[in-house]
């Protein structure tokens, strides 16, 4: 299993610091992408994630109403949206991207995203991408 | 400037069928503004068209490139390297663009990759308003700066008609009176007794009941001698 999340450096990644610890640290299946705002997030950056091989991606961002660049998690929000329709079109399950708001203080969420992505992959199965393409 | 709305991806899948090297064009003008076709959206459109080819296995070599200005011949030129071995268009420039690219290639298939749907320019970042018709006889200067033809849902010349209500026409609450808006204008710049000026039926022939329109501005045509000697531009 292969999950990539792209994470806003300022809330995301410090609330995963809080949740993991060097004796429990979270899943190796994992990548984490550190953004400077989750506004950052691109189309391409998600889409191109999923041609990689990821069996699910999410973007994780600051609480609606706390983002440092004021708006940047609202508008991945949307370009979140608009990749699911994206991902439907091209023949991939939009459950398999999702989109998480979280503050820095609240670690104790992390794992639930975490498994919430992990029960998408399961019902889901693997990519298909990486079947086709060997 | 020229608004443009992205076809579904659904459609250029379909519309690709079984060509597989394609190329994807973005132009740099007005469907970039508009968020329809500039480099960004192509940028998007080749890796989801690469996403779908991945997962179906349909092996598609799809390469993009973004035109500063896809309606002129000498801007169109500098994809014709990109364009070795494609066999199929996908357009994201205006119906204009489209058509230039097409005349420059035209054995390859052109697929339109947004839908051009008027003259206008934002009210807002991601809310375009039509403007102007092009109806090729323009009457700004009798009705404030606000165009009747394509402001007005009827396209009338002396408005507004029973539909105008409380500034809003009766097409639609969100669609602003084209008349009220001409009224609200005149007032402002003092000039109510324009209202009284009756304007003439309008000659259609110069729109596009007159067929496809073409101007020429004999200052700019070059002569046979100049283009003998400087290499006219085709």
């Amino acid at each position: 299993m292969r999950i990539i999340g792209f994470v806003c450096r300022d809330s995301a990644l410090p609330a995963v610091e809080h949740a993991a610890s060097k004796e429990d640290p979270y899943p190796s299946f994992i990548t984490l992408v550190e953004m400077p705002c989750t506004g950052r997030v691109d189309v391409v950056h998600i889409l191109r994630a999923f041609r990689e091989g990821a069996d699910a991606v999410f973007v994780a961002g600051c609480l609606e109403g706390n983002c440092k660049y004021q708006y940047g998690n609202i508008e991945a929000r949307k370009r979140v949206t608009l990749t699911k329709s994206l991902l439907q079109a091209a023949g991939l399950e939009p459950e398999r991207l999702e989109m998480f708001n979280l503050a820095s203080n609240q670690g104790w969420r992390f794992p639930e995203i975490v498994q919430e992505m992990v029960s998408r992959v399961e019902r889901l199965g693997p990519n298909p991408i990486g079947k086709v393409k060997t | 400037m020229i608004i443009a709305e992205q076809k579904p991806l659904d459609f250029v899948i379909e519309t690709l069928d079984e060509h597989k090297n394609v190329l994807v064009v973005g132009c740099r003008s007005c469907v970039a503004v508009c968020l329809a076709g500039g480099e960004k959206e192509a940028g998007i459109l080749k890796e989801s068209l690469h996403l779908h080819s991945d997962l179906t296995g349909k092996g598609w070599n799809i390469e993009e490139i973004t035109l500063e200005r896809a309606c002129e011949k000498e801007w169109v030129r500098e994809m014709a390297s990109a364009m070795e071995g494609k066999d199929a268009v996908v357009s994201l420039a205006c119906g204009v663009g489209a058509q230039v690219i097409h005349e420059m290639y035209p054995s390859v298939l052109m697929v339109p990759g947004v839908n051009t749907v008027s003259m206008g320019a934002p009210d807002e970042q991601g809310i375009y308003m039509e403007k102007c018709a092009g109806c090729g006889d323009c009457v700004l200067h009798l009705t404030g700066g606000i165009c009747p033809v394509a402001r007005c849902s009827k396209s009338l010349m002396n408005g507004p008609c029973g539909g105008s209500q409380k500034g809003k026409c009766e097409i639609d609450p969100d669609t602003p009176c084209g008349w009220d808006l001409i009224y609200r204008s005149l007032k402002e710049q003092g000039r109510l007794d324009l209202m009284d000026v009756l304007i003439p039926p309008k000659n259609w022939r110069l729109s596009r009941s007159g067929g496809p329109r073409k101007t020429v501005r004999k200052e700019a045509v070059q002569t046979p001698e100049e283009k003998r000697i400087g290499g006219a531009s085709q």
